[in-house]
Protein backbone atom coordinates (compact mmCIF):
# COMPACT_ATOMS: atom_id res chain seq x y z
CA UNK A 1 0.00 0.00 0.00
CA UNK A 2 1.09 3.05 -0.81
CA UNK A 3 2.40 5.63 2.04
CA UNK A 4 1.62 9.28 2.51
CA UNK A 5 3.24 11.99 5.07
CA UNK A 6 1.77 12.25 8.59
CA UNK A 7 2.01 14.84 11.40
CA UNK A 8 0.41 15.24 14.72
CA UNK A 9 1.13 18.30 16.38
CA UNK A 10 0.12 19.93 19.90
CA UNK A 11 1.20 23.11 21.36
CA UNK A 12 3.58 21.54 23.03
CA UNK A 13 5.16 19.86 20.83
CA UNK A 14 5.50 17.53 17.69
CA UNK A 15 4.14 14.08 18.57
CA UNK A 16 4.96 12.41 15.17
CA UNK A 17 6.03 13.26 11.38
CA UNK A 18 6.30 10.16 9.00
CA UNK A 19 5.02 8.48 6.55
CA UNK A 20 2.16 5.98 6.93
CA UNK A 21 -0.62 4.13 5.07
CA UNK A 22 -3.62 4.79 6.57
CA UNK A 23 -4.95 7.17 9.71
CA UNK A 24 -8.69 7.57 11.39
CA UNK A 25 -9.80 10.63 12.46
CA UNK A 26 -12.29 11.46 14.54
CA UNK A 27 -13.76 14.31 12.67
CA UNK A 28 -16.53 16.30 14.53
CA UNK A 29 -18.92 15.22 12.09
CA UNK A 30 -17.75 11.44 12.32
CA UNK A 31 -15.00 8.52 11.79
CA UNK A 32 -12.98 9.05 8.62
CA UNK A 33 -9.69 7.16 7.37
CA UNK A 34 -7.40 8.70 5.62
CA UNK A 35 -5.51 7.24 2.69
CA UNK A 36 -2.99 8.44 -0.21
CA UNK A 37 -4.68 11.11 -2.35
CA UNK A 38 -7.11 11.63 -0.01
CA UNK A 39 -9.06 14.89 -1.51
CA UNK A 40 -8.44 17.76 0.16
CA UNK A 41 -10.64 18.32 3.54
CA UNK A 42 -10.46 20.76 6.99
CA UNK A 43 -12.13 19.53 9.99
CA UNK A 44 -12.56 20.16 13.26
CA UNK A 45 -12.19 16.98 15.69
CA UNK A 46 -14.45 15.71 18.42
CA UNK A 47 -12.29 14.23 21.32
CA UNK A 48 -11.72 10.79 20.21
CA UNK A 49 -8.74 8.30 19.55
CA UNK A 50 -6.41 8.39 16.53
CA UNK A 51 -5.57 5.33 15.08
CA UNK A 52 -1.95 5.34 13.08
CA UNK A 53 -1.41 2.46 10.82
CA UNK A 54 2.32 3.08 9.80
CA UNK A 55 3.61 0.75 7.15
CA UNK A 56 3.98 -3.08 7.97
CA UNK A 57 2.15 -4.28 11.19
CA UNK A 58 3.30 -1.08 13.73
CA UNK A 59 0.33 0.84 14.38
CA UNK A 60 -0.47 3.83 17.25
CA UNK A 61 -3.15 4.79 18.86
CA UNK A 62 -3.51 8.80 20.49
CA UNK A 63 -6.08 9.82 22.53
CA UNK A 64 -6.58 13.62 21.34
CA UNK A 65 -8.81 16.23 23.10
CA UNK A 66 -10.36 17.81 19.77
CA UNK A 67 -8.34 20.35 17.37
CA UNK A 68 -8.02 20.60 13.32
CA UNK A 69 -7.43 17.77 10.64
CA UNK A 70 -5.94 19.10 7.53
CA UNK A 71 -5.90 16.91 4.42
CA UNK A 72 -3.71 18.80 1.69
CA UNK A 73 -1.68 17.11 -1.46
CA UNK A 74 1.44 17.50 1.02
CA UNK A 75 -0.43 14.55 3.58
CA UNK A 76 -2.30 15.04 7.11
CA UNK A 77 -2.13 17.11 9.52
CA UNK A 78 -3.03 16.81 12.96
CA UNK A 79 -3.69 20.29 15.16
CA UNK A 80 -4.63 18.44 18.40
CA UNK A 81 -5.30 20.40 21.62
CA UNK A 82 -3.77 17.90 23.72
CA UNK A 83 -2.39 14.24 22.17
CA UNK A 84 -1.60 11.08 24.86
CA UNK A 85 -0.40 8.17 23.55
CA UNK A 86 -3.18 5.29 24.49
CA UNK A 87 -1.42 3.57 26.80
CA UNK A 88 -0.36 5.75 28.82
CA UNK A 89 -3.93 7.15 28.85
CA UNK A 90 -5.43 6.28 32.33
CA UNK A 91 -9.25 6.15 33.80
CA UNK A 92 -7.73 9.26 36.11
CA UNK A 93 -7.20 11.66 32.62
CA UNK A 94 -10.83 10.68 31.30
CA UNK A 95 -12.29 11.24 34.75
CA UNK A 96 -10.81 14.88 34.87
CA UNK A 97 -11.88 15.37 31.40
CA UNK A 98 -15.17 14.57 32.36
CA UNK A 99 -15.19 16.72 34.91
CA UNK A 100 -14.11 19.66 33.41
CA UNK A 101 -16.78 18.82 30.61
CA UNK A 102 -19.60 18.81 33.92
CA UNK A 103 -18.41 22.26 34.88
CA UNK A 104 -18.69 23.85 31.18
CA UNK A 105 -21.63 22.62 31.11
CA UNK A 106 -22.82 24.40 34.40
CA UNK A 107 -20.98 27.18 34.18
CA UNK A 108 -22.08 27.84 30.36
CA UNK A 109 -24.08 30.85 29.97
CA UNK A 110 -25.87 30.77 26.75
CA UNK A 111 -27.61 27.99 25.62
CA UNK A 112 -25.12 27.68 22.44
CA UNK A 113 -22.54 27.62 25.00
CA UNK A 114 -24.38 24.87 27.26
CA UNK A 115 -25.18 22.65 24.39
CA UNK A 116 -21.49 22.79 22.69
CA UNK A 117 -20.33 21.82 26.11
CA UNK A 118 -23.08 19.61 26.59
CA UNK A 119 -22.02 17.57 23.32
CA UNK A 120 -18.37 17.51 24.39
CA UNK A 121 -19.57 15.60 27.67
CA UNK A 122 -21.20 13.13 26.24
CA UNK A 123 -18.53 12.67 23.63
CA UNK A 124 -16.46 12.12 26.17
CA UNK A 125 -18.47 9.44 27.84
CA UNK A 126 -19.32 8.01 25.05
CA UNK A 127 -15.25 7.77 24.79
CA UNK A 128 -14.58 6.17 28.27
CA UNK A 129 -17.49 3.52 27.39
CA UNK A 130 -15.70 2.55 24.38
CA UNK A 131 -11.87 1.99 25.61
CA UNK A 132 -13.43 0.42 28.68
CA UNK A 133 -11.70 1.91 31.61
CA UNK B 1 42.52 55.45 54.84
CA UNK B 2 40.32 52.13 55.68
CA UNK B 3 41.75 49.72 58.73
CA UNK B 4 43.05 46.73 57.68
CA UNK B 5 39.94 45.04 59.04
CA UNK B 6 38.01 47.07 56.73
CA UNK B 7 39.31 45.75 53.85
CA UNK B 8 38.83 42.04 54.83
CA UNK B 9 35.39 42.64 55.48
CA UNK B 10 34.95 44.39 52.37
CA UNK B 11 36.68 41.77 50.20
CA UNK B 12 34.95 38.94 51.44
CA UNK B 13 31.27 40.78 51.27
CA UNK B 14 32.64 41.13 47.34
CA UNK B 15 33.07 37.33 47.27
CA UNK B 16 30.18 36.45 48.65
CA UNK B 17 27.56 38.47 46.34
CA UNK B 18 30.07 36.42 43.45
CA UNK B 19 29.37 33.52 44.16
CA UNK B 20 25.50 34.23 44.17
CA UNK B 21 26.20 36.17 41.03
CA UNK B 22 27.96 32.75 39.87
CA UNK B 23 25.45 30.77 41.35
CA UNK B 24 22.55 32.39 39.18
CA UNK B 25 24.43 32.80 36.17
CA UNK B 26 24.35 28.81 36.38
CA UNK B 27 20.56 28.43 37.10
CA UNK B 28 20.21 30.73 34.46
CA UNK B 29 21.77 28.38 32.25
CA UNK B 30 20.22 25.57 33.12
CA UNK B 31 16.94 27.06 32.75
CA UNK B 32 17.45 28.23 29.48
CA UNK B 33 18.26 25.34 27.72
CA UNK B 34 14.98 24.04 28.74
CA UNK B 35 13.29 26.90 28.03
CA UNK B 36 15.06 27.25 24.41
CA UNK B 37 13.89 23.48 24.06
CA UNK B 38 10.25 24.57 24.80
CA UNK B 39 10.08 27.33 22.48
CA UNK B 40 11.78 24.86 19.67
CA UNK B 41 8.79 22.21 20.62
CA UNK B 42 6.16 24.57 20.24
CA UNK B 43 7.32 25.63 17.12
CA UNK B 44 5.89 23.14 14.60
CA UNK B 45 2.48 23.61 15.79
CA UNK B 46 2.46 27.77 15.33
CA UNK B 47 3.71 27.38 11.74
CA UNK B 48 1.02 24.64 10.86
CA UNK B 49 -1.62 26.51 12.09
CA UNK B 50 -0.90 29.97 10.34
CA UNK B 51 -0.51 27.63 7.52
CA UNK B 52 -3.91 26.33 7.72
CA UNK B 53 -5.11 29.65 9.15
CA UNK B 54 -3.96 31.31 5.65
CA UNK B 55 -5.28 28.86 3.04
CA UNK B 56 -8.78 28.72 4.89
CA UNK B 57 -8.76 32.62 5.27
CA UNK B 58 -7.07 33.02 1.72
CA UNK B 59 -10.52 31.22 0.43
CA UNK B 60 -12.66 34.32 2.61
CA UNK B 61 -12.52 37.20 0.45
CA UNK B 62 -12.69 39.87 2.72
CA UNK B 63 -15.48 39.79 5.42
CA UNK B 64 -15.53 36.87 7.99
CA UNK B 65 -15.53 36.98 11.63
CA UNK B 66 -14.42 40.27 14.23
CA UNK B 67 -11.88 37.99 14.92
CA UNK B 68 -10.30 38.25 11.38
CA UNK B 69 -11.86 40.78 9.96
CA UNK B 70 -11.70 43.48 13.26
CA UNK B 71 -14.87 44.72 13.95
CA UNK B 72 -13.92 48.01 11.70
CA UNK B 73 -13.19 50.55 14.52
CA UNK B 74 -9.82 51.27 15.20
CA UNK B 75 -10.45 53.85 18.44
CA UNK B 76 -10.10 51.45 21.46
CA UNK B 77 -6.28 50.05 21.90
CA UNK B 78 -5.63 46.97 24.04
CA UNK B 79 -1.58 46.41 24.92
CA UNK B 80 -1.04 42.91 26.57
CA UNK B 81 2.70 43.75 28.02
CA UNK B 82 4.49 40.38 28.71
CA UNK B 83 7.24 40.62 31.11
CA UNK B 84 9.38 38.57 33.87
CA UNK B 85 8.08 37.99 37.69
CA UNK B 86 11.74 38.65 38.37
CA UNK B 87 14.37 41.18 37.89
CA UNK B 88 18.09 41.23 37.80
CA UNK B 89 17.80 40.38 34.20
CA UNK B 90 19.61 42.81 33.11
CA UNK B 91 17.74 45.49 30.37
CA UNK B 92 14.96 42.59 29.71
CA UNK B 93 11.90 44.30 31.38
CA UNK B 94 12.44 47.90 31.02
CA UNK B 95 13.11 47.64 27.19
CA UNK B 96 9.80 45.64 26.77
CA UNK B 97 8.24 48.65 28.80
CA UNK B 98 10.27 51.02 27.01
CA UNK B 99 8.75 49.48 23.60
CA UNK B 100 4.84 49.61 25.03
CA UNK B 101 5.59 52.76 26.48
CA UNK B 102 6.69 54.58 23.20
CA UNK B 103 3.76 52.60 21.38
CA UNK B 104 1.27 54.07 23.89
CA UNK B 105 2.33 57.96 23.71
CA UNK B 106 1.79 57.56 19.76
CA UNK B 107 -1.58 56.34 19.99
CA UNK B 108 -2.61 58.56 22.89
CA UNK B 109 -0.70 61.44 20.14
CA UNK B 110 -2.83 60.19 17.58
CA UNK B 111 -6.04 60.37 19.68
CA UNK B 112 -7.10 57.09 20.44
CA UNK B 113 -7.81 55.08 23.93
CA UNK B 114 -5.59 53.01 25.19
CA UNK B 115 -6.04 49.83 27.22
CA UNK B 116 -2.98 47.62 28.75
CA UNK B 117 -3.18 44.35 30.29
CA UNK B 118 -0.36 43.08 32.15
CA UNK B 119 0.91 39.61 32.28
CA UNK B 120 4.30 39.34 34.47
CA UNK B 121 4.59 41.95 37.58
CA UNK B 122 7.54 43.52 36.36
CA UNK B 123 6.06 45.28 33.50
CA UNK B 124 3.16 46.15 35.81
CA UNK B 125 5.22 48.12 38.34
CA UNK B 126 6.79 49.66 35.66
CA UNK B 127 3.47 50.98 33.69
CA UNK B 128 2.02 51.40 36.85
CA UNK B 129 3.52 54.78 37.97
CA UNK B 130 2.50 56.64 34.64
CA UNK B 131 -0.32 54.88 33.39
CA UNK B 132 -2.01 53.19 36.44
CA UNK B 133 -5.19 54.44 35.20
CA UNK B 134 -4.90 52.71 32.01
CA UNK B 135 -4.20 49.31 33.35
CA UNK B 136 -7.27 47.09 33.26
CA UNK B 137 -5.97 43.27 34.32
CA UNK B 138 -3.07 42.35 35.81
CA UNK B 139 -2.16 38.56 35.00
CA UNK B 140 0.37 36.95 37.55
CA UNK B 141 2.20 33.87 36.60
CA UNK B 142 4.28 33.62 39.39
CA UNK B 143 2.72 30.45 40.72
CA UNK B 144 4.06 28.63 37.16
CA UNK B 145 6.88 26.74 37.18
CA UNK B 146 6.65 25.10 33.91
CA UNK B 147 4.31 26.82 31.17
CA UNK B 148 1.99 25.03 29.33
CA UNK B 149 -0.49 25.64 26.49
CA UNK B 150 -3.03 26.21 29.26
CA UNK B 151 -2.06 29.05 30.42
CA UNK B 152 -1.83 30.84 27.30
CA UNK B 153 -4.94 29.81 26.25
CA UNK B 154 -6.27 31.16 30.14
CA UNK B 155 -5.19 34.41 29.19
CA UNK B 156 -5.71 34.23 25.30
CA UNK B 157 -9.66 33.50 26.58
CA UNK B 158 -9.78 36.62 28.80
CA UNK B 159 -8.76 38.43 25.69
CA UNK B 160 -11.06 37.31 23.77
CA UNK B 161 -14.43 37.68 26.00
CA UNK B 162 -12.81 41.43 26.55
CA UNK B 163 -12.78 41.37 22.54
CA UNK B 164 -16.69 39.92 22.57
CA UNK B 165 -18.07 42.60 24.86
CA UNK B 166 -16.60 45.03 22.74
CA UNK B 167 -14.20 46.78 25.26
CA UNK B 168 -11.65 47.26 22.48
CA UNK B 169 -10.80 46.73 18.75
CA UNK B 170 -7.25 46.26 18.51
CA UNK B 171 -4.55 43.74 20.36
CA UNK B 172 -1.38 43.72 20.31
CA UNK B 173 1.14 41.19 21.84
CA UNK B 174 4.16 42.75 23.39
CA UNK B 175 6.88 40.56 24.01
CA UNK B 176 10.80 40.10 23.54
CA UNK B 177 11.48 37.54 20.86
CA UNK B 178 14.59 35.35 21.50
CA UNK B 179 17.93 35.60 19.37
CA UNK B 180 20.51 34.81 20.97
CA UNK B 181 21.93 34.65 24.82
CA UNK B 182 23.22 38.05 23.85
CA UNK B 183 20.25 39.64 21.58
CA UNK B 184 16.76 39.74 22.93
CA UNK B 185 15.05 41.60 20.65
CA UNK B 186 11.31 43.31 21.89
CA UNK B 187 8.61 42.62 19.50
CA UNK B 188 5.43 44.42 18.98
CA UNK B 189 2.64 41.97 17.76
CA UNK B 190 -0.94 42.85 16.71
CA UNK B 191 -3.08 39.64 17.00
CA UNK B 192 -6.93 41.10 16.76
CA UNK B 193 -7.48 41.48 13.94
CA UNK B 194 -5.10 38.47 12.94
CA UNK B 195 -2.41 38.87 10.95
CA UNK B 196 -2.61 36.30 7.93
CA UNK B 197 1.03 35.81 6.87
CA UNK B 198 1.77 34.26 3.42
CA UNK B 199 -1.71 35.05 2.27
CA UNK B 200 -3.67 32.16 0.06
CA UNK B 201 -1.24 29.72 -0.76
CA UNK B 202 -3.18 27.03 -1.93
CA UNK B 203 -6.40 27.73 -3.95
CA UNK B 204 -7.07 24.06 -4.28
CA UNK B 205 -10.89 22.94 -3.64
CA UNK B 206 -11.07 22.34 -0.20
CA UNK B 207 -13.99 20.49 1.92
CA UNK B 208 -15.02 21.89 5.00
CA UNK B 209 -16.57 19.53 7.50
CA UNK B 210 -18.63 21.21 9.44
CA UNK B 211 -18.46 24.55 7.44
CA UNK B 212 -15.98 27.10 6.26
CA UNK B 213 -17.54 28.94 9.15
CA UNK B 214 -17.62 27.13 11.96
CA UNK B 215 -13.92 26.16 11.51
CA UNK B 216 -12.95 29.67 11.13
CA UNK B 217 -14.79 30.33 14.35
CA UNK B 218 -13.15 27.61 16.33
CA UNK B 219 -9.46 28.38 14.71
CA UNK B 220 -9.12 32.30 15.54
CA UNK B 221 -9.43 31.65 19.02
CA UNK B 222 -7.07 28.89 18.49
CA UNK B 223 -4.78 31.05 17.05
CA UNK B 224 -4.66 33.45 19.70
CA UNK B 225 -4.18 31.35 22.08
CA UNK B 226 -1.00 29.92 20.25
CA UNK B 227 0.36 33.31 19.71
CA UNK B 228 0.41 34.24 23.32
CA UNK B 229 1.74 30.70 24.16
CA UNK B 230 4.24 31.65 21.91
CA UNK B 231 4.71 35.35 23.13
CA UNK B 232 5.16 33.72 27.04
CA UNK B 233 8.06 30.25 25.80
CA UNK B 234 9.77 33.07 23.70
CA UNK B 235 9.76 35.87 26.71
CA UNK B 236 10.87 33.19 29.12
CA UNK B 237 13.72 31.99 27.37
CA UNK B 238 14.71 35.51 26.69
CA UNK B 239 14.55 36.52 30.36
CA UNK B 240 17.26 33.53 31.27
CA UNK B 241 18.65 34.43 28.54
CA UNK B 242 19.08 38.13 29.67
CA UNK B 243 19.88 36.59 33.31
CA UNK B 244 22.63 34.64 32.16
CA UNK B 245 24.42 37.30 30.50
CA UNK B 246 23.84 40.30 33.41
CA UNK B 247 25.05 37.66 35.71
CA UNK B 248 28.29 36.79 34.14
CA UNK B 249 28.87 40.54 33.74
CA UNK B 250 28.04 41.10 37.21
CA UNK B 251 30.69 37.68 38.30
CA UNK B 252 33.37 39.29 36.36
CA UNK B 253 32.48 42.79 37.89
CA UNK B 254 33.21 41.44 41.09
CA UNK B 255 36.21 39.71 40.25
CA UNK B 256 37.72 42.77 39.03
CA UNK B 257 36.71 44.61 42.46
CA UNK B 258 38.25 41.56 44.52
CA UNK B 259 41.57 42.24 42.51
CA UNK B 260 41.65 45.80 43.12
CA UNK B 261 40.52 45.63 46.46
CA UNK B 262 43.13 42.56 47.39
CA UNK B 263 46.25 44.98 45.90
CA UNK B 264 44.74 47.73 48.24
CA UNK B 265 44.80 45.65 51.19
CA UNK B 266 48.28 44.32 50.48
CA UNK B 267 49.94 47.29 50.32
CA UNK B 268 48.40 48.54 53.43
CA UNK B 269 49.77 45.76 55.38
CA UNK B 270 53.35 45.79 53.71
CA UNK B 271 52.59 49.59 55.22
CA UNK B 272 52.02 49.29 58.26
CA UNK B 273 54.98 46.78 58.65
CA UNK B 274 56.85 48.98 57.69
CA UNK B 275 55.98 51.69 60.06
CA UNK B 276 55.96 48.94 62.56
CA UNK B 277 59.91 48.46 62.25
CA UNK B 278 60.61 51.85 62.29
CA UNK B 279 59.46 52.63 65.09
CA UNK B 280 61.30 49.59 66.64
CA UNK B 281 64.71 50.55 64.98
CA UNK B 282 64.31 54.05 66.05
CA UNK B 283 63.68 53.31 69.41
CA UNK B 284 66.43 51.11 69.57
CA UNK B 285 68.77 54.31 68.18
CA UNK B 286 67.39 56.25 70.87
CA UNK B 287 68.83 54.46 73.76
Amino acid sequence: MAAFHFELVSPEKLLFSGDVESVVVPGSDGQFTVMKDHAPVMTTMRPGVVDVNESGSKALRLFVRGGFADVSASGLTILAEQAIPLEQLNAEDIAREIGNAEEDVSDASTDDARNAAQERLDQLRELRAALGI
Amino acid sequence: MASLKDLRTRISSVKATQKITKAMQMVAAAKLRRAQMAAEAARPYAERMSAVLANVAGGMAGGGPALLAGNGKDQVHLLVVCTAERGLCGAFNSSIVRLAREHIHRLQGQGKTVKIICVGKKGYDQLRRQFSSQIIDLIDLRAVRQLSFGDADAIARKIIARFAEGEFDVATLFFSRFRSVIAQIPTAQQVIPAQIEGGAATSASYEYEPGEDEILETLLPRNISVQVFRALLENAASEQGARMSSMDNATRNAGEMIRKQTIVYNRTRQAQITKELIEIISGAEAL
